[in-house]
């Protein structure tokens, strides 16, 4: 199999793109005619567009946060609810647990074993304390009558966040498996494939972070 | 807490005798074919070749078995609500009120999600790798997966049947009357359980075809060299990606209502119900051009090969193609003009849904333009073509007509829109399947279905329909509105027995493809199909044999042209040999069966179950094992199976002798025309 890098040096079209003119065939015109992707294209493709989906999954969640805002129920909004010191603290843990994530994806190209477990290790740490954070928030919230039940604003506000926590914690189980498997079966393609995956889910995640961040906190301590 | 959680004897209705009946009916057939099948011995094959197959074409054939299945319930339905309406003209009916609401419910969610997205997904997964010239979709255990989901789905609203009742409230739950404060049953949980379990399946067909339409083609098929349901395909399931994460939030933000007291949809603490229909639909609308694509797709295959001509337009087909895939998720609020968003709101959606109407004629006239000039053979799929193509553009134009929202305001909820989305959807999905399903059964499964009782089959449907829905434009003109289970108007009181006695014509053009498929499974040895190409077809699927084998081609097709194998077919004549010298063969890698997809369903319906009834240890359960399912597959060393050259060459040496003897008796007649010729 040709490695990608390869494939650029020889001038080939490395991820079917469809846009290279591909070394022997003549009739090439751009419009994807070079025959089956390999493996790690296509399985990379599929999980963005996967990856898509669940965007358009929080999408909904979002656009019900952001018409329900104003509906208290005669109780608290985001001003008296949020504190941003927390919020902080959460943006944090999650993109330093990108940036370990991308740190493993190095250490997966040298084939590292070491590195790679404690790189995926440092990764699965921050997203749970993230998670702790996070929980701490919802107990407040809980412990200070302001739980999803209260009003439609707050039934927003608990369904769009715990929908992210809730995939987190979805990807802390993917990444205690991919954990087992590399000292398993080692460094080979499928579990590569699987780890390209798993890091594209994990700072998927941290995007969909970025929009609750803004849309939620941020936008939301403005909104009286 | 009990150990059971609600589930008691009471939810056996032993006091009412139709469910109960019908159940016990249902339950002894399955009883009986399992019988059968294990005292015959078939259990370890149906296991080996069928329940773990990931091979496309053997998913795509249960798919269809699954729709025809749920085809005969979602009918049996059919058959009660207007026998009910005949009957129930200043008097009770047969069927009491609660049970009209059940049957209703259950005949619109059984027929869009267990009968038309099967057949379409089963029709998509039979024939989209085969005309792109692959041996396989991008995911071949996921799709597996997806197939079983979508039964795990079918089985739990088949459950309901007995156990517990199904959702009252149509085939849509719209809040606040879904809400537990007015539906404390368990009717909308199964509604929610069973459509979340088959749509996360659908979605996931979705990302497997995209993934395999965008990635995987044979080498030199261009965009503009796909055949047209490929691209219809495709732009169906960009639709799914995109749709069916709506539903999938919409349905869990109901199930967050009913289950924890949360309060999205409800009339307290400031929940918006009129927000479910927008999210709702904003699913639905696209849900109805998930189906219609791959079928308009289905039209142009027939069309073309019928009339011995390329199809006319194809760049403007793939144009009208992606334009109906994105305006189709701007129109959802044509739903519910009367919503009251106003009047500037309501114009512009009217207006895009009029817009809609545009490609659809440029397609419509694509059609129409193939046939010109062509030599049209009016085989039974052809026959179910011209059906649609007659019957469409009535059911369009009523539709367009809805899109009025000054009109809507009276139309709205009236027998008038049910007899319109019924008129597009049988006469534009029904009938597409059926033309497609008799097109590639031989190809699937090597012989011909009889056409003498296809014809009947067909004539019975056309006629039927129309006495059955012509009705119901007349009723909802006249004010009667959808889902009465008894009336006191005397003027339609005779339409709805003509309605009545359309649906019994349907029956019998339902009897009569049951016996179609009979007779010819009966005398399948005369009607072999030997060359693989028994209509004289334009694409890929027809150059390998029927059925096909299971890596499909034992060389990847090199595509030259738009329609490479008509292509072939020409050149093979002008030289008098097939135009490819015998290939070099080499051992092919296949993916290896797998009951993945089985277990999960399994895990899924004990999970789906445990939940409507909130037997909570059950559900944990069930999760337990769902992700232990993931674990062992994630686990596996093997997953291919090599199969070798020599059972390559065998397969393929007989095809291309059948295909030699049928270019020389070709050959031969041309010749023998010439010698006659003046």
């Amino acid at each position: 199999m040709s490695t990608p890098t390869s494939a650029l040096r020889t001038g080939r079209d490395p991820y079917h793109i469809g846009h290279a003119p591909a070394a022997g065939t003549p009739e090439y015109t751009g419009h994807g005619a070079g025959g089956p992707a390999p493996k790690r294209i296509v399985v990379g493709y599929g999980f963005w567009i996967f990856i898509l989906s669940d965007v358009i999954l929080f999408s909904c969640f979002f656009a019900t946060y952001t018409v329900l805002i104003h509906a208290r129920n005669g109780g608290p909004g985001p001003q008296q609810l949020f504190d941003l010191h927390i919020t902080m603290a959460q943006t944090a843990c999650l993109l330093l647990s990108s940036f370990a994530c991308g740190l493993t994806s190095l250490a997966v190209a040298r084939r590292n074993l070491l590195w790679t477990e404690i790189f995926l290790a440092i990764t699965g740490l921050l997203g749970l304390a993230f998670l702790g954070l996070e929980g701490h928030e919802f107990f407040g919230l809980v412990s200070r009558g302001a739980g999803p039940t209260h009003s439609a604003f707050l039934t927003a506000f608990f369904a769009l966040v715990g929908c992210h926590g809730a995939h987190v914690t979805a990807g802390l189980l993917w990444l205690g498996t991919m954990m087992a498997q590399f000292p398993a079966k080692g460094f080979k393609e499928s579990i590569r494939h699987r780890y390209l995956c798993f890091s594209l889910f994990w700072h998927a995640l941290d995007i969909i972070w970025i929009g609750i961040f803004t849309v939620v906190y941020l936008i939301g301590i403005l909104t009286p | 807490m009990t150990l059971l959680g609600k589930l008691t004897w009471q939810a056996i209705p032993f006091g009412e005798p139709l469910p109960l009946i019908s159940g016990a009916g249902v339950a002894l057939i399955l009883i009986g074919v399992l019988a059968w099948v294990v005292i015959r011995g078939h259990l370890p094959y149906l296991w080996r070749e069928w329940i773990t197959s990931v091979d496309h074409k053997r998913i795509g054939v249960m798919y269809c078995i699954l729709g025809g299945v749920m085809l005969l319930r979602g009918f049996i339905d059919a058959i009660m609500m207007r026998t009910q309406q005949a009957m129930a003209f200043n008097a009770p009916g047969f069927l009491p009120p609660s049970h009209f609401d059940q049957v209703f419910s259950a005949h619109g969610t059984i027929m869009i999600f267990f009968v038309a997205m099967p057949f379409v997904i089963g029709l998509m997964n039979l024939i989209v790798p085969l005309q792109l010239g692959v041996r396989d979709v991008a995911f071949p255990t996921l799709n597996s997966v997806s197939f079983w989901l979508t039964c795990a789905g079918a089985l739990l609203v088949t459950l309901s049947l007995v156990v517990g009742n199904f959702d009252r409230m149509g085939w849509l739950p719209y809040p606040p009357l879904s809400e537990l404060r007015y539906s404390p049953g368990v009717g909308v949980d199964y509604y929610c359980w069973a459509i979340q379990i088959s749509g996360i399946g659908t979605l996931m067909t979705g990302i497997n075809f995209v993934t395999t339409i965008l990635k995987l083609r044979a080498p030199g098929m261009h965009y503009t060299r796909m055949p047209m349901f490929c691209w219809t395909a495709l732009a169906s399931n960009l639709l799914i990606v995109a749709a069916f994460p709506v539903l999938t939030a919409t349905l869990a933000m109901l199930l967050l209502d009913r289950y924890v007291g949360f309060h999205f949809f409800t009339d307290t603490a400031g929940g918006n119900s009129m927000m479910f229909m927008n999210l709702i639909w904003a699913w639905g609308h696209p849900e109805v051009y998930i189906l219609i694509l791959p079928c308009f797709g289905i039209y142009s295959e027939v069309v073309s090969t019928f009339s011995g001509k390329p199809l006319f337009g194809y760049r403007s087909m793939i144009y009208a193609t992606m334009a109906i895939c994105i305006i189709s998720f701007m129109v959802w609020l044509h739903h519910f003009f009367t919503m009251g968003a106003g009047a500037d709101v309501n114009g512009i959606f009217g207006i895009a849904s009029m817009i809609i109407a545009v490609p659809t004629g440029v397609k419509l006239f694509n059609w129409l333009f193939t046939m010109y000039g062509g030599t049209v053979r009016l085989a039974t799929p052809m026959l179910w073509s011209l059906g649609f193509m007659v019957t469409f553009v009535i059911g369009g134009m009523t539709g367009v007509l809805l899109a009025v929202p000054t009109a809507d305001f009276q139309l709205h909820n009236s027998l008038f829109l049910v007899a319109h989305f019924h008129n597009v959807i049988i006469g534009g999905v029904v009938f597409g399947v059926f033309a497609g399903y008799i097109y590639w059964f031989p190809k699937a499964f090597g012989f011909q279905l009889d056409e003498r009782l296809g014809k009947w089959a067909f004539w019975l449907w056309l006629i039927g329909f129309w006495v059955a829905w012509g009705p119901g434009y007349i009723l909802g003109l006249e004010g009667m509105t959808r889902r009465l289970d008894h009336y006191s108007v005397a003027e339609w009181r005779p339409w709805l027995i003509l309605a009545e006695a359309g649906v019994g014509i349907i029956l019998l053009g339902i009897l009569a493809q049951i016996a179609q498929i009979v007779v010819s499974v009966r005398t399948r040895e005369r009607r072999r199909d030997l060359t693989g190409d028994p209509w004289d077809g334009r694409n890929l699927e027809w150059i390998t044999s029927s059925p096909p084998p299971s890596y499909n081609f034992a060389v990847l097709p090199n595509v030259t042209d738009q329609e490479p194998y008509w292509d072939m077919k020409a050149r093979a004549r002008e030289i008098g040999q097939l135009t490819r010298p015998e290939p070099q063969y080499e051992p092919i890698p296949m993916p290896r069966n797998s009951p993945t997809g089985f277990v999960t369903a399994f895990f899924a319906v004990v999970t789906g179950f445990a939940l409507i009834w909130h037997i909570w240890w059950l559900v944990l359960l069930g999760l337990v094992g769902a992700y232990a399912t993931f674990v062992v597959f994630a686990w596996r060393d093997h997953d291919e199976v090599l199969i070798p050259a020599e059972e390559v060459a065998r397969l393929d040496r007989a095809n291309r002798a059948a295909r030699t003897a049928r270019l020389q008796e070709r050959l031969a007649e041309h010749e023998a025309q010439r010698d006659s010729d003046p």
